[in-house]
This record gives C-alpha cells, structure tokens and sequence, in this order.
C-alpha cells in the first residue's frame, strides 16, 4: 500500500489552532502524569522487581492515577492529530519537559539554576513560534 | 560519572523508535471512525502505541548508565526526527518556522542538560 494512501487528511493551518491547544493541554497532562509516577514509586519500595512494578501500577493509587493521565494525554494527543500536522504538533511536546523541570523545583525542591531557567525560556519561545506558525 | 557511548546509542535508538511511533499515530488517527470495532482493529494506532512503549524502555535502559545532562538533549533528537518523517512519509511542508521552532527546542533542551550536571 503507498503511504499516500495511509495518510489522513489534514486540515489548513488556521484549523490548526484547536489541535495546538489540545497538546498544550496534553503537555500539562503529561508533566502531573509524571510527578503522579514519581510519588507512586517511592510507594513500591527500594528495588522493585519488573512483576511488582507491573501489579503496583494497578494497586497503588498514585502509580494508577499517573499511568491513567498517561493513558489520557496520550488519547488527546490522538484527537489533536487527526486534523493537525505531526510536524507542527509533535515538537510541542518537548514542553513536557519544561513543565517538569518547573514541577521538580517547586514541588520536590530540586534546584532550579539559571541554565535550566535559560533552557525553559527558550523552549517556550520556540514552541510559540509554531503557536504563531498554526494560526498564520 | 561519564556517559558511556553505549548509553547515548540507546537513548537515540529510542529517539527514532518515538519518531516512528509518532508516524503511526497520526497515521492511526485519521482512520478513526465512531464504531468500537474499528478502534480495535486500527493496527496503525496500536503500532504506533507500541512503539511509544518500546522507545520508553530504550530511554529507561540508556538513562541508567548515564548522565541526565547529556541524554536530556539527545531526547529533543526525537523532533528533528520527526520533522524529516513528516516531509518523507505524510508530505507535510516543512516551513521556515518549522525549522525555527525545532532548532531552539534542541538550543534550549541542551541549556536544560547543562543545568541538570
């Protein structure tokens, strides 16, 4: 089968906007997917074993919410790519990152250091320029 | 504590797994439809899930070994990956923003590494 026959229409740039803010959302989703994770871990004890990894995330409420949201902003990620570009939205996703960073420093008191503040400022700005991009 | 090379090859491999996974996916959504029996079926979508899945475990395995602040860029790899699958395979056009926007994710994912030491 060529690929042009896998391909889903996509829509025109200005369409584009809902799905950009889709993944916005789905970046914050993410990064509270993550700290969800993180906590529910220390629950699971010193050195899990792959099996008592693999019941705790049904067992453990934390580790159950966090894979949940996983679950979840992958589904909104889905959505957002049925009418927009993968090569417009796909990128945004690094914000993940940035949120993360923000959430280590505020809420596990990890330290926050003006290379990682200068790292997520400039990640922002770039994702702006393709929040730009989805509406132009 | 240095990065062994093996490590960064992992975390890459990872990277281009993802990227692949991210193909599939946007492959797999534009044949959803309403009925259940076509989301079970979609083996697009489901491809591209395991994908996701299976680089997860690249990273996992390479972060192990080595340093957060040097495979933290590497990650961002995933992107440019992306970009080049979106203009080969879903003939997406690739604008100068485009371009603009990936180059300062790497810039500002490799000032977040540098931060992470």
């Amino acid at each position: 089968m060529p690929v042009t026959e896998l391909q889903p229409k996509t829509e025109p740039a200005q369409h584009q906007g809902r799905a950009m803010l889709a993944v916005l959302l789905c970046t914050f989703i993410n990064a509270a997917s993550q700290a969800f994770i993180k906590l529910g871990t220390a629950s699971l004890g010193e050195h899990p074993t792959m099996v008592e990894t693999a019941v705790g995330i049904f067992t453990k409420p934390l580790l159950f919410t966090g894979y949940a949201l996983l679950g979840a902003s992958t589904v909104l990620f889905v959505l957002a790519l049925r009418k927009g570009e993968l090569s417009l939205l796909y990128p945004v996703l690094t914000l993940g990152y940035v949120w993360v960073t923000v959430l280590s420093a505020v809420a596990f008191h990890e330290s926050m250091n003006p290379l990682k503040l200068a790292g997520v400022t400039v990640i922002i700005a770039g994702v702006a320029v393709l929040g730009r991009a989805s509406k132009a | 504590m240095k990065t062994p090379l093996v490590s960064i090859a992992w975390v890459i491999v990872g990277t281009v797994i993802g990227s692949f996974g991210a193909v599939f996916l946007k492959i797999g959504a534009g044949h959803l439809s309403r009925s259940l029996k076509s989301l079970l079926t979609n083996w697009r979508l489901a491809l591209g899930i395991g994908l996701y899945l299976l680089s997860s475990v690249f990273y996992v395995i390479g972060v192990r070994n080595g340093e957060l602040s040097v495979l933290y860029p590497m990650v961002s790899l995933g992107s440019v990956w992306t970009l080049l699958w979106s203009k080969l395979l879903l003939e997406e056009s690739l604008t100068k923003p485009k371009f603009t926007a990936v180059g300062m994710i790497l810039a500002g994912c490799v000032l977040l590494g540098l931060g992470s030491q």
